[in-house]
């Protein structure tokens, strides 16, 4: 058992966790934020994505331990002041989530892509979406919002 | 959102379940933590086919954290029961289908890689899965059966001493005399073999299940990843026996996609749930991703022969069909009625066929067993009538078109010779727009100036019909079904005027809350942020058949219609007292209760509140409260058809594709919310595309091992393998519900493939090609099409 401590969505956070401990369980099992999903045990699915330091990560990809010390933002922290992020806005706005499930690591990797790619086109947003794997919705209103925000955003 | 006028039938309302699945505060399964819960972990068979000579779980209670382990011995001697198919399906010679028994957690023999062999509960998920590598299992291995088209051969390794050559049963349907007839007589007869490739669902969110007993009242809970909370419950009670019906609460909270997978009663619920009392503690299990792929219920798995009978002028004159389907190694829940009666029935397809013949069998394999996936038996319907139209109309030299126009069925009410009467429908008009949206006119042109930069393009059709909003209880039963497929409503009023809708169906993705909701506020005249969806819990909500088979606008809704109307003829009984009017003079309309003719009226909170004070009811004539049920049993299938239009460029030199316009036209009847409706359309098609370009569930021959059993080996369709589609709609009202809907959810699904590989075959020029037609297939088919000279 080793104590882990990070800031997860702007608060000091600890907990004396398994050295094995994925990031994703430490945020899900020891801080209770279970927005954060497994889909998957091969990485591929994004469910898990989460920023760490300022960058997209799955977090199922990472033992908590890498992530001492680290600035973490999960899908929880992502609205300000009750005020939803324009990403979280545009998805339901367009329609671009069903069960919900693929949700809130789309989102995460949304805001992570309109940072990095300032403009986006459907070609691109598609691409970026690699690794992030949805069954519901068939991409199509995910791209719109993600277009949609990024527009917004710009 | 105040506007009433925004908010009701027929406009794209916003969801008002989504605030909490993008803020993260949904509560699936997993995210739902009990006190003092335990962890369970299934051990599963490494082998396709073995028996269990024994099973010695010593070193693993020892293990740290391990709390018990229970194996089926343990189940056997609680004289539980197994898992269930709920549909019996006969065989041409009247004989009921075979069925072997499926125990919980394996006895004496195990049948597919997956199957379930002991369940560990330990504190944490992990010292679960460390002690279950401890349980020394004595196998002795067989040979395996993997594949569909051995399995019924004599000397294939047998699943089950009940079926002999591996067959569960041999069924027909048609008018087989009148089928042979018209073969006799055909001018042409065009033949083909297909293959329906095994899918593997893959919903984003993994099956879990909690369960927990409580000691001191006797009474079970289980938390489940359920498409249908209620039938859990009565199968866990009436079938397996854990606990009687009034003692086991089923709660399905947040589920994260199902597209029929979740239906069924698995084995890990089930031991769960009966083994919390044991235990004395919750036992919490969520599947891996891997596990998924061995035990979810795969999906789809024909292989088939088909002959279309024409005449001279390319009329269709009969069609016959011999199917094989892939049962894998148990029946799973619903799993005989998906390749027999939800499947022969569609093989007449938009046509006017007057005489079809299909004989299915049903083999089991040592595979996972095999039950509906999203479109259950009518895309494999589609598929096989599309691909052999496509087919003849190439080989009689008719425009694909204009062949399926010369046999579109015109006129209805039609009686097919495979049970559907299709009831409403237009088919022209879809296929007429889905040409005008694809610019089928200007295909000739950019197939040329394709050519010109080195690529092949390719246009296909399909025009299909589905039936869903299953089913008339009456129908369904008298073919084989154990269940009645109505749906269920209550509609409680408060006090304070808004309003409860209990529902026996359950959204794990398909926005009842907001559609639901948007029916009622078009009815009463309220708001939608003062109606509540009540779904999911078999303590709130009293009976329910659940969400499957695109049934809960036309079914679902057409309960809460019926409820609405009780309530609303109550109200009026209400205001007229209250007004001292008769009740044939008042005017229900837009929230407001009018004496006919007066300036007397009453809004919808008054009326409401005035329910619940009851002051100076007449008591033998109005009870107070203001809350009433309706139970719904449809009188027909419904029948949404339509046209899907692929246009397809493929690089010659690697054999990829990319799919250049996708345009799909449906006629779903009356559209609640069309938001919705086109992403249900848009899910389908990709899961469409999945099925003819990427995905193939695959068993080693050898070893019988799930070799595509990650995410790494399946290909799941992503964001950049699917384009943005077009879609369109026409409208013909279903006749036979309240509110005229047709099922809108799995008919992208059915649709899509054939549009695809019909595509594909016409920009190659070939005949055919299977599916999934990968990069590396569509290659190897040009290279075999290509003619020794060019190469020379």
């Amino acid at each position: 058992m080793t104590v882990v401590s990070m800031t997860v969505n702007g608060k000091p956070v600890s907990a004396d966790v398994e050295a094995r401990t994925l990031l994703v369980h430490y945020i899900r099992e020891a801080l209770g934020l279970t927005g954060t999903h497994v889909g998957c045990d091969t990485s591929q699915c994004g469910a898990c994505v989460v920023h760490v330091n300022g960058r997209a990560v799955k977090s199922c990809a990472m033992l908590a331990g890498q992530a001492e010390g680290a600035d973490v933002v999960t899908v929880e922290g992502l609205a300000k002041n009750g005020e939803l992020h324009p990403v979280q806005k545009a998805f339901r706005e367009h329609h671009g989530l069903q069960c919900g499930f693929c949700t809130p690591g789309m989102i995460m990797t949304a805001v992570d892509m309109i940072r990095r790619k300032p403009q986006l086109d459907e070609q691109t947003v598609r691409e970026e979406l690699e690794g992030n794997i949805c069954r519901c919705t068939g991409y199509h209103n995910i791209v719109k919002a993600i277009l949609a925000a990024s527009e917004e955003m710009r | 959102m105040s506007d009433l006028s925004e908010q009701g039938v027929g406009k794209p309302v916003r969801r008002k379940e989504d605030f909490r699945f993008i803020t993260g505060n949904g509560h699936y399964t997993d995210d739902i933590s009990r006190p003092h819960q335990t962890h369970g972990y299934f051990l599963r068979s490494p082998h396709a086919h073995a028996k269990i000579r024994k099973i010695d779980t010593r070193a693993a209670l020892a293990a740290p954290g391990v709390v018990a382990i229970f194996t089926g011995k343990d189940i056997a001697a609680d004289k539980l029961g197994g898992l269930i198919c709920g549909w019996t399906v006969h065989s041409k010679d009247g004989s009921a289908m075979k069925v072997g028994p499926h125990p919980v957690l394996a006895l004496d023999t195990v049948r597919y890689v997956g199957d379930h062999v002991a369940l560990v509960v330990a504190e944490t998920h992990e010292a679960a899965k460390s002690a279950a590598e401890l349980i020394e299992v004595d196998y002795d291995e067989l040979p395996a059966c993997v594949s569909l088209a051995d399995c019924e051969k004599p000397g294939a390794p047998q699943l089950h001493p009940e079926a002999p050559r591996n067959t569960c049963f041999e069924w027909e349907l048609g008018n087989k005399a009148e089928t042979e007839a018209a073969f006799a007589k055909a001018a042409k007869i065009v033949k083909l073999d297909l293959v329906n490739n095994r899918l593997i669902p893959n919903a984003m969110e993994p099956r879990a299940a909690i369960g927990e007993y409580d000691k001191g009242t006797g009474g079970y809970t289980l938390h489940t990843t359920s498409q249908n909370p209620h039938v859990a419950r009565l199968v866990l009670s009436a079938f397996v026996g854990v606990a009687p019906e009034h003692k086991l609460r089923v709660i399905a909270p947040d589920v994260g996609g199902g597209f029929g997978s979740k239906i069924f009663i698995y084995a890990e619920e089930t031991a769960c749930v009966w083994a919390a009392a044991k235990v004395g503690r919750p036992i919490k299990w969520t599947a891996e991703r891997s596990e998924s792929f061995m035990s979810d219920a795969h999906g789809r798995d024909h292989l088939s022969h088909a002959e279309l009978a024409l005449d001279a002028n390319g009329k269709i004159l009969g069609l016959r069909v011999k199917t094989i389907a892939n049962l894998g190694a148990y029946l799973s829940t619903f799993s005989a009625a998906v390749p027999t009666y939800l499947y022969g029935t569609l093989l007449s397809g938009q046509y006017d066929i007057p005489a079809i013949y299909v004989e299915v069998d049903g083999v089991y394999t040592h595979t996972a067993p095999v039950d509906a996936y999203r479109g259950a038996g009518r895309p494999e319907a589609t598929f096989l009538i599309e691909r052999i139209v496509e087919t003849a109309a190439r080989e009689t030299g008719l425009d694909p078109a204009e062949f399926r126009r010369r046999n579109f069925v015109r006129a209805f009410p039609h009686q097919t010779p495979v049970i559907m009467n299709y009831d409403a429908g237009n088919y022209d008009a879809s296929l007429d727009k889905a040409m005008e949206i694809a610019d089928a006119k200007g295909f000739a042109a950019r197939k040329a100036e394709a050519a010109r930069r080195g690529k092949l393009r390719g246009l296909g059709y399909s025009t299909y019909i589905e039936a869903c909003g299953i089913a008339p209880s009456a129908a369904v039963g008298s073919l084989g079904a154990g269940v009645g497929l109505w749906e269920s409503a209550e509609v409680r009023v408060n006090p304070t005027g808004n309003v409860e809708v209990l529902t026996g169906s359950h959204s794990h993705g398909q926005g009842h809350e907001t559609t639901f909701a948007q029916l009622v506020s078009s009815r009463l005249g309220i708001p939608i942020d003062q109606i509540e969806i009540v779904h999911g819990d078999t303590d709130k909500v009293q009976f329910g058949m659940g969400t499957y088979g695109s049934r809960s606008g036309a079914v679902g809704m057409s309960a809460i219609v019926k409820a609405l109307d009780k309530v609303e003829a109550k109200a009026k009984k209400i205001a007229a007292h209250l007004m001292e009017a008769a009740v044939e003079d008042i005017v229900f309309q837009e929230g407001r209760f009018t004496v006919q003719g007066t300036d007397k009226s009453l809004a919808w909170a008054e009326v409401s509140l005035a329910a619940y004070t009851a002051h100076g009811f007449p008591s033998n004539e109005i009870e107070p409260g203001l809350k009433e049920g309706a139970f719904y049993d449809p009188t027909n299938f419904t029948f949404p058809a339509g046209c899907h239009i692929c246009e397809v460029e493929i690089d010659p030199e690697t054999g990829v594709l990319e799919i250049a316009n996708f345009v799909a036209v449906d006629d779903f009847g009356t559209i609640i919310n069309p938001m919705i409706v086109e992403g249900q359309v848009h899910g389908g098609i990709a899961q469409g595309v999945g099925q003819a370009l990427l995905e193939l569930g695959v068993y080693d021959g050898e070893s019988g091992q799930l070799v595509t059993g990650s995410f790494m080996d399946y290909c799941m369709p992503r964001a950049d393998n699917v384009p943005s589609f077009r879609l369109g709609f026409t409208k013909t009202e279903c006749p036979s519900n309240p509110l005229g809907m047709k099922g809108c959810g799995e008919a992208g699904a059915i649709a899509s493939p054939p549009a695809i590989i019909n595509a594909i075959t016409d920009a190659l020029g070939i005949r055919d090609i299977e599916m999934p037609a990968t990069p590396a297939r569509i290659w190897k088919a040009i290279q075999s099409s290509r003619p020794r000279a060019a190469a020379e």
